[in-house]
């Protein structure tokens, strides 16, 4: 069964934006789209492990800091020719309130 | 409810280069917009067709050569109908008729027939082992009379009789080029360079008969010579005829489309019923027609826009280079090198190295260049001529290339051809030569795009461009396409950076949504490279009114820290002129020691960089500094850095002026502007130069009746010294010349575009006529800066340390406890 954890108001993110959850098991990067949509990702890129958390937000893509390597948030894929792929975490609105489902272990890292 | 739409219908009448090529970039586009169909008459799929001379030559398979699979045309439903051929065009119904008498309708057509070889009208040329050089089925019947018969004529001495020929000759032909003119590819080369290419195709073993006029070709039931304008006779058993190629317009003819040498078609691709587009060989566009890849390239982005309704694109002719794709011999040409009255020719020829250079020059520009044993500078000139770049600061260096005026990069000096596999073409990214061919020839690129997202070659620091474009040229050919001369902005947009500055004034545009709504962009949110920029153009030109929008900075700029690879920070605070006080160092080894700060390192730039700082610990570490009066140096930042003194009059005994007051008074104005790129300053006392001010982006040199101002200095990814802007007598005005000229590039500099490129690109002397010689225009620039700076200058650390601005940013949203 799905467990969903509270972690904060969607208001508390910034459009094209993301914000870190820490959890015992590694950060979690929760972004928000222009349409106010969130997603759930490990904050380490493919490539180098690189904060996604840090990057620019476009469309439903996020752009590594360190290298430029572009992942689609729903996915967790890197953009093509680029290849890796990032673990997502199930994530939600509700009223306002982002929630975030901890169905397995964060980055096993 | 209807939730399947109507499509239009798309006809394509060609499965060649052109042809696939606007498809897919249609599909770029609008991959919804039209149900396609493409007819194709060959029975493969669509092919590149400039590399069916490796293939002759054995150097690469025929499937080496395919470019779209059968799944490519699957996944894009579009229906390939190959080994179908259009027997006409039905304007009135708006149908094209297949030989079989199938109609098929369209809403829009796009014709891309290509050409046909000429075939001389000789009497015999109908005999079998007479052949054109055209496709896949030409290649494979020289093949076999390549094993089965032993002498060849090839008539036409050409880009492609010469391939054919060497193609020939190494399946083991003995093999006669028959050459019309005394100038072997006399429409690419001069005579001096056609020489030595005869040479050492001779060497090889190759046999030249011209000037030399073929008069028939003879034989009963297959060839079995050629007879000459002279009379004499050659004995063959296979004629290859590699004249020329004329484009195919017969179907558009026969359909009444105004036709003259090709289809003519105007700048959007479309021929005179409106319907109907045409792109490639068969076009004929301002009275030119072509026959290279790179134009029809050109021709398929436009004819694909306008197909996708966006409209706004314009084909207006292409410069084209060539490449002899002869393994071994290193010929390149491009533009006019016609001798003419206005031209000027620079020459190198050294014939013991069997080198030839020759750079034709009109108004100081690039208009052609002939290159022959030492081609590794061909894509620089050639860029050079497609720009319009004045070349007179750099003209009589100009002849021995790029790598000799520091433009080279770090290892531009050697030739790419003569690299080894393993030699590391991206020092950035680790790539080797073997790594990036292999991507060109297995995956298909043709552009540096390409090359850069397969490879991650010079995608990073852009030092290593140079090489990947000749690797490309070297792998390609003839087949290479280059950067468009007009660059736009990112992938998310056809306009141009100037264009999109252009327009923010014209159209008044002040959010980032309202410039990429107006310019259509064709994102949603654009990306990580045209946020930036837009966030930068708005932000410079409206000072006070535009709110920078935080998350179309990069990291760096957003946290005012520089961001490691490891995740952490890195802060440095100002020094202003490089002089610190004990009570700030004192300040510095404290925060270094209260926040564990791991590596403490003094600049190049004269100051001290604490690296390894957490994220979160960062709003406390400037709150400590701020308190000992110290602010951000904004070292991340595309804005003012450092200014670099030397201690100057105050205590230097060579010293002419206050060095290092000048420095700090032009750091404290000057400080928290944005900048397209960072701006680096530096001043020296003296000649000597101690501040290294002459490889800055802006440097002074005081001499004892005042201050000699330099700028576009570079030493990074390039070195390169200053350029001398003016001498001024007083400290104010060396301070109102420097603001003005950085006014200005912040005006006009493409984001990212370093000082010494905005330099470059507009010119020395428009830069100096209006920052130096028009003073009002100087005055009004320098008033515009210190207008901005009003809004520019909050220390950004104090912001965040102590008046809460971004809170969020340095925060966790959440801790968990439990997984």
């Amino acid at each position: 069964m799905t467990r969903w954890i509270e972690i904060g108001a969607l208001d508390d993110i910034p459009r094209l934006g993301s914000r870190l959850v820490r959890t015992p098991g590694g950060n979690i990067a929760v972004f928000r789209t222009e349409s106010d949509e969130v997603f759930a990702l490990d904050d380490r890129c493919p490539h180098k492990g690189g904060p996604l958390s840090q990057g620019i937000v476009h469309n439903k893509r996020v752009t590594c800091p360190l290298h430029n390597f572009v992942i689609e948030l729903a996915s967790g894929q890197a953009v093509a020719p680029d290849e890796g792929c990032t673990h997502t975490h199930p994530a939600k609105v509700e009223n306002g309130i982002v929630w975030l489902s901890m169905r397995q272990a964060a980055a096993v890292s | 409810m209807l939730d399947k739409v109507i499509k239009q219908k798309l006809v394509v009448i060609g499965n060649g280069m052109a042809g696939i090529r606007t498809v897919e970039a249609l599909l770029e586009r609008a991959p919804d917009l039209y149900d396609i169909t493409v007819f194709g008459s060959e029975p493969y799929g669509n092919y590149n067709r400039i590399l069916l001379s490796p293939v002759l030559a054995g150097e690469k398979t025929v499937d080496d050569i395919m470019l779209n699979t059968a799944d490519w045309y699957e996944d894009n439903n579009i229906t390939l109908r190959k080994g179908e051929t259009i027997s006409m065009i039905d304007r009135r119904t708006c149908e094209v008729v297949t030989e079989a008498g199938e109609r098929v309708p369209y809403d829009r057509l796009l014709v891309a027939t290509g050409s046909n070889p000429i075939m001389l009208p000789l009497p015999g040329k109908e005999l079998p082992g007479v052949i054109g050089f055209r496709d896949i089925y030409d290649v494979d019947r020289m093949i076999k009379a390549s094993t089965d018969y032993r002498n060849a004529v090839v008539i036409g001495g050409g880009l492609l009789g010469l391939e054919a020929a060497n193609g020939l000759m190494k399946r083991g032909m003995n093999v006669t080029v028959v050459h019309l003119l005394d100038t072997l590819m006399e429409r690419q080369l001069d005579p001096v360079a056609g020489g030595l290419l005869r040479k050492s195709l001779e060497e090889r073993g190759m046999v030249f008969k011209m000037p030399a006029q073929t008069q028939a070709i003879l034989g009963e039931d297959r060839v079995t010579g050629v007879r000459f304008g002279d009379g004499t006779e050659l004995p063959a058993d296979l004629v290859v005829m590699a004249v020329g190629i004329r484009p195919n317009f017969e179907l558009a003819k026969k359909a009444g489309l105004y036709c003259e040498r090709g289809i003519v078609v105007s700048d959007t691709m479309q021929t005179y019923d409106g319907r109907i587009y045409a792109v490639g060989e068969c076009v004929q566009h301002r009275r030119q027609t072509y026959g290279l890849v790179a134009p029809l390239f050109d021709q398929a982005k436009v004819c694909a826009n306008h197909l996708a309704m966006k409209g706004f694109a314009t084909y207006d002719g292409s410069v084209t280079s060539t490449k002899l794709k002869v393994t071994g011999i290193d010929l390149f040409s491009a533009g006019d090198f016609a001798p003419g009255p206005d031209k000027e020719e620079i020459v190198l020829q050294d014939a013991n190295r069997g080198v030839y250079k020759r750079i034709i020059l009109k108004d100081k520009k690039i208009v052609g260049a002939v290159l022959y044993g030492d081609t590794i500078d061909g894509p620089w000139y050639f860029q050079h001529l497609r720009d319009g770049t004045d070349v007179s600061h750099m003209r009589e260096r100009l002849v021995f290339g790029a790598a000799n005026l520091g433009e080279g990069g770090v290892s531009g000096q050697n030739s790419v051809a003569a690299m080894s596999d393993e030699t590391e073409i991206c020092g950035c990214n680790g790539v080797c030569k073997g790594a990036i061919v292999k991507a060109i020839s297995e995956k298909k690129l043709f552009t540096l795009d390409d090359v850069r997202a397969h490879t991650k070659a010079s995608s990073s620091c852009g030092s290593c461009t140079g090489l990947v474009e000749q690797m490309l040229a070297f792998t390609l050919g003839g087949d290479y396409s280059a950067a468009p001369k007009v660059k736009p902005l990112c992938k998310c947009t056809d306009h141009s950076h100037d264009d999109v500055r252009r327009v923010i004034i014209e159209q008044q545009l002040k959010t980032i949504p309202a410039v990429m709504r107006f310019m259509e962009w064709k994102t949603l949110n654009g990306c990580h490279s045209c946020r930036p920029a837009l966030n930068y153009y708005l932000l410079a030109t409206w000072p006070g009114e535009y709110r920078d929008d935080q998350q179309s900075r990069f990291i760096n700029e957003r946290v005012h820290a520089n961001i490691q690879k490891d995740g952490t920070y890195s802060v440095v605070p100002r020094m202003w002129g490089g002089v610190t006080t004990p009570s700030e160092l004192r300040a510095i080894a404290d925060v270094a020691e209260k926040f564990n700060i791991p590596t403490v390192k003094v600049t190049g730039g004269q100051r001290i960089d604490l690296l390894g700082v957490k994220k979160e610990d960062l709003p406390a570490v400037w709150a400590d500094l701020n308190d000992a009066g110290m602010v951000s140096g904004h070292a991340y930042a595309k804005g003012l850095r450092t200014v670099k003194t030397c201690v100057g009059s105050e205590w230097c005994r060579f010293g002419t002026q206050d060095s290092t007051g000048l420095g700090v008074k032009l750091e404290k104005f000057m400080w928290g502007s944005w900048t397209p790129a960072k701006v680096k300053l530096g001043v020296s006392g003296c000649p000597r130069n101690c501040a290294e001010a002459t490889c800055k982006d802006v440097g002074v040199v005081c001499v004892d009746s005042g201050y000699e101002i330099h700028f576009a200095g570079a030493a990074g990814l390039h070195i390169k010294g200053t350029e001398f802007l003016t001498k001024v007598e007083t400290e104010d005005d060396c301070l109102e010349v420097i603001v003005a000229l950085t006014q200005l590039y912040r005006e006009e500099g493409w984001y990212l575009e370093r000082m010494y490129k905005w330099c470059d690109r507009v010119g020395l002397e428009q830069i100096r006529k209006r920052v130096v010689d028009d003073i009002t225009n100087r005055k009004a620039l320098f008033a515009r800066f210190a207008y901005s700076q009003q809004f520019a200058q909050t220390d950004p650390w104090a912001e965040r340390a102590s008046r809460g601005v971004d809170r969020n940013e340095f925060a966790p949203l959440a801790e968990l406890e439990l997984a």
